[in-house]
Formats: C-alpha cells, structure tokens, sequence
C-alpha cells in the first residue's frame, strides 16, 4: 500500500457488475483515489503479530437444536419476483 | 385533546390510555394527522399506511377493553426505519432497486415489539441501505431537519430522527453502521442509542455490514430509550452474532441515581480535532456538570482514535460490496427493462437500481477485496480495528465510561460538500471508532447554537454496559431542559 494504488475504474464495475457510463466512471475513479490516498496512513501502522478482528467481541460455534421449522412458502418467496411463471423465477435465456 | 400530546412522553402516553382519557385510535389519529399536515416540510416518511396504523390502534383498544392487554406499552406508538423488515409493508432501504419490494416476514424486533401491542409505523426515511450522513441519498428525497429545513437531521438514520423531533411519533427505531443512530440524534436534539454489538438480533435489518450493524431507538427521553431498550434487547437464535440474554431491567436501573457517580474518561484525541466552537462549549459544560455533580473526571488516551476513519472505510465497503451482491435483479429487486441477456440483467439492473453513493461505496470494497489488494487493505484494516478495539479495554480498566462530542459540528446544510464524499466521512470520526470496537454509545442532548440548533455529547460504555449510558444521561436530563424543547410545528 506504500506506492499511491490506481483504481481501475473498468475493471471494478465489472468484477462489482455494476454498468457506469463514461462520465460516473470518470468521476468516481477522481473521487475515489482521493479516498485511496487518504487510507494510505494505514501503510505506516505497525500490525506485526496483531490478530485481525472480523467481528467486534466475537463468538464462534454458535449451535441450536436441530429442530425442523417452516420455511417461507412458495407464494411468499416469490411475490417479489420481477417475473415469475408457475411457481418459479423467469430469467432472460441463460444458455445460448 | 390538545396538541401536548404530541409532545408527551412514553410514560405520559401510557398514563393517558391507562386513565381512559383517550384511546389509542384517538391517540394515533393526531400523530398520523400531525405527519399528514407536516411530513411534507420534513419528509420523515417515505410512505405512511394510515390503516395499517390505525388497524394496530383499534386492535389495541380492543384488547384494552376486554382486559388483554400485551404489556403496559400496548398501544403506544414507535416508527421503523425502513430497512427493518415488517411484514406485508414496503422494505425500500430509501433505494430504487427496492421500491416496490413487499417484506414477507417480519424482523426480530417487529415481532418483539408487537408481542408488546405497540402500534407499528413503517416507512422512515433514511440514506440509500444507510450509506451516509445526511439522508441525502434517499431515492425518495432528502429529509429535513425539523429545526431548520435548510439543514440535514444527520443520517442515515434521518428519517427516525426528524420524525422524534418533529413529533411524528414519541420514539423510533433506527440503524447504527458507523453512527447513523447517533449523529441524526445529534443533529435533530433527540436521544440515540446504539447498543453492543450483540445486543439487539438483526434478523430482518437489510444488512449493510454485518460486523457493525446494530439496531437502537431514538427518543425523547432516557427512560423511553430504556423502555424501548427492554423490549428489542436479547438472544435470537436467528442471528449468530446474538448475545445471550442479561438479566437486566434498564429502566429499573435508571430509577435510583442518587448514589450514582461514574467513573469518567475525556479522550484527547477527540478534542485534537477541530470542533465547531459552540459545540466545544457545549461539551466543557457537560463535563463541568459531571465534576459539580461529584464524578470523578479524568484525561485518557485512545491513541488509535485517527486510523479508525479509514479503517472502518474499507471493512463497511468491503462487507457492503458483498452483501448488496444479493440484489441481482433476478429474485425480488427492480430488473432493468432493457436488459436482453443475464449479464446485461445483473449490470443494467444493478447499474440503474443503485443511486451514487451506494455505487460508489460497492466500488470501492470491491477493490478492498480485490485480487492483489486484499492484504493491503482489508486485511491491514482488520489488524488495526484489533488495535482500536484494545485502546477502549486499556481505558476501561479505570474508567466506567468515555465522554466525546457525538459530532464535530451541529447539522449541515443541505448539499454542502456534496461533490466529496471523503469530507462527508470525515465527519464521522467521533461515532465511528465505537462500531468498530462493538460497543454501546448514546448521544445526549445538551444545548443549541445561538441559530437554534440542536448540539449534544457521546458516552461511550464498556461491552453489555448498556445501563452505565443510561444512568449517565438520566443524572444530566434530571438537571436540564434540553429534551422537552421542540422545533415550531
């Protein structure tokens, strides 16, 4: 993180899917190496030996009983389904 | 009725239905009118289901009539942000690629607090999946401050904010991801709280990231964050990350004070940086208060306090790019018209659904956690929240509680800075370490400007040490007068 990073605007949006014209590319690459550079200071911290925290006061193995409860239904699941036929998602053509 | 009312508290709410004065369809018919007249000037609400409202009310009479009633706060009413799940209401998260989405199931706390009777209001605003500090980035609009509409009520939990301010509603939920609970508490001169990490499930809150992201009220008055705190505080075995239950009654705690004289710590860190004058006098009257009031204050170092800006930056981006991947324009999200393909239909949809901000901020914890990158920020990030987390234990092994300003600032003006979000988050310095470390933190309120806005004081406690806020604030609130005050509507 020492060298000042380049953000490759095109590649982001792709690896993110997200579809950006010309102009919001252009301006969020401006906007965002600004806030790249800023997150520089953390380069110079010292974090030999210190353990990553992932969560804040952090549990683990978290268990319950195996009991079987009820799901959402099929109608529930899918009323908000921007297309839907007989009970199931539809979807532009997948495989051409 | 008089329009007192609406400035009454829980407690005065709950003595008016107790007596039988006024009902609860009555009582709800002023709030609703009063947001029918006034929601226009604040747009507090995105949306506002006058029968679901008064549905719940007359259920409510009902169960009072017949002796059934659920609890004491039966019938009381309190507004949700809407990125809380209610069943059967809109779940919009203040964004396009949401608007028309229908919650089939209802979160963890909505389900605690109809178990209580109290009268559900949906549809608060807030920045788009509370990525923000303004409730600027709401699809549907900004929000205004009821103190002065030219001004933000702070966000992203704006909309649950300016609704307690402007007397909409008593008391509202809201989310706290890096101080979206806090600061439009600050800004709009009401109580907010964001409990332990742990504390509050966050099944059925749309997740932003997950590691920081906690529930909490917003109120007039202590003792209605308390109640409020007793009802949505407790283990879910549907979210991992839940707490086992305390045996604690928060309101209980707060009734005897008079003993009650906490240890406090004043950060240097946070009054190295540039605080609005006003602000910082506010603040030095705080503190006096607390020695005249026999506390023991004392100077404490956090001195990790300047890393947690861009620490917490890249761990909330990096956990946001991954948990809006979800919303994909294929199972219940806006699809673009105009997509032709499924890739076209991930990146048309996603690209029109989501507004800037929220755009900006999925880009950016994309790179985080990009190939190559990984290391060098999300990892080194999460190294140096250990630090952060451990400047907090050190301080508390003497202390019982940390006071800081909630902001640096009172309430910005609309637009300003608006072309640089890096000076937006910079603001959030105050709020911020604390999700990190996952503890609790209330903003109080504690004076205006000389211009009438309001200002207000952070208290920070030790993990689960909900009730140390509490007490802290009751002692000042039993002294001043700041929490009864309300904006011209």
């Amino acid at each position: 993180m020492s060298e000042e990073p380049t953000l490759d605007i095109d590649y982001v949006a792709q690896l993110a899917r997200i579809s950006l014209t010309e102009e919001e590319k252009a301006r969020y690459a401006k906007q965002l190496s600004k806030v790249l550079g800023y997150f520089q200071e953390l380069a110079a911290v010292d974090t030999e030996g210190v353990e990553p925290t992932a969560h804040a006061n952090p549990i683990f193995d978290v268990m319950r009983e195996d009991v079987a409860v009820d799901g959402l239904p099929q109608e529930r699941a899918l009323m908000n389904a921007p297309k839907q036929l007989d009970g199931e998602v539809v979807v532009p053509k997948v495989i051409e | 009725m008089s329009s007192n009312l609406l400035n009454a508290t829980i407690g005065e709410l709950q003595k008016l239905l107790e007596s039988g004065k006024v009902s609860s369809v009555e009582l709800n018919q002023q709030f609703v009118d009063h947001i029918e007249k006034h929601n226009s000037e604040v747009n507090a609400f995105i949306f506002v289901d006058k029968d679901f409202i008064l549905e719940q009310a007359k259920a409510s009479d009902e169960r009072r009539s017949s002796s059934s009633l659920l609890s004491s706060l039966d019938g009381i009413p309190i507004a949700i942000k809407n990125n809380i799940a209610i069943e059967d209401q809109r779940l919009t998260c203040g964004s396009h690629i949401l608007e028309n989405f229908v919650s089939p199931y209802d979160a963890t706390v909505t389900t605690r607090l109809k178990q209580q009777g109290m009268v559900l209001y949906s549809g608060l605003n807030m920045d788009e999946f509370a990525m923000g500090s303004t409730t600027e980035s709401s699809y549907f609009g900004a929000t205004s401050n009821p103190w002065n509409t030219e001004r933000s009520p702070g966000g992203s939990s704006g909309g649950s904010s300016a609704s307690v301010a402007a007397r909409f509603v008593p008391v509202s939920l809201g989310s706290d991801t890096g101080g979206s609970i806090r600061q439009p508490g600050a800004f709009c001169g009401v109580y907010g709280l964001k409990p332990t990490y742990g504390q509050v499930s966050r099944y059925g809150l749309v997740a932003f990231a997950s590691s920081l992201d906690q529930i909490g009220p917003l109120s007039h008055s202590v003792e209605d964050c308390a109640k409020v705190l007793d009802i949505i505080a407790g283990h879910d075995e549907r979210d991992s990350s839940s707490y086992p239950t305390l045996d604690i009654n928060y309101l209980q705690e707060i009734q005897n004070l008079e003993d009650y004289r906490p240890r406090i710590g004043i950060p240097k860190e946070y009054f190295a940086h540039d605080i609005d004058p006003e602000a910082a006098k506010a603040i030095d009257a705080v503190i006096d208060f607390y020695k005249t009031k026999g506390c023991e204050v004392k100077d404490i170092t956090l001195p990790n306090t300047d890393l947690a800006l861009s620490t917490y930056y890249i761990i909330a981006t990096a956990e946001a790019s991954s948990n809006l991947a979800r919303f994909d324009g294929i199972r219940y999200t806006h699809r673009s018209g105009e997509a032709k393909n499924i890739m076209d239909t991930y990146f048309m949809s996603r690209g029109e659904g989501f507004g800037e901000e929220v755009t900006r901020r999925v880009i950016l914890g994309t790179f985080a956690l990009s190939s190559g990158y990984h290391d060098a920020y999300y990892s080194k990030a999460q190294k140096v929240r250990t630090l952060i987390r451990r400047d907090f234990e050190t301080a508390f092994e003497d202390i019982d509680l940390v006071l800081t300003p909630t902001a640096p600032t009172p309430a910005f003006k609309k637009g300003e800075n608006a072309d640089d979000p890096l000076m937006v988050y910079l603001n959030d310095i105050f709020t911020i370490p604390v999700n990190l470390a996952g503890l609790p933190g209330l903003s109080v309120p504690c004076g205006f400007t000389q211009t009438g806005l309001p200002l207000s004081y952070q208290l920070i406690a030790p993990y689960f040490k909900e009730e140390h806020l509490l007490k802290t604030a009751k002692l000042f609130e039993d002294a001043h007068d700041y929490h009864n005050q309300h904006p011209q509507f």
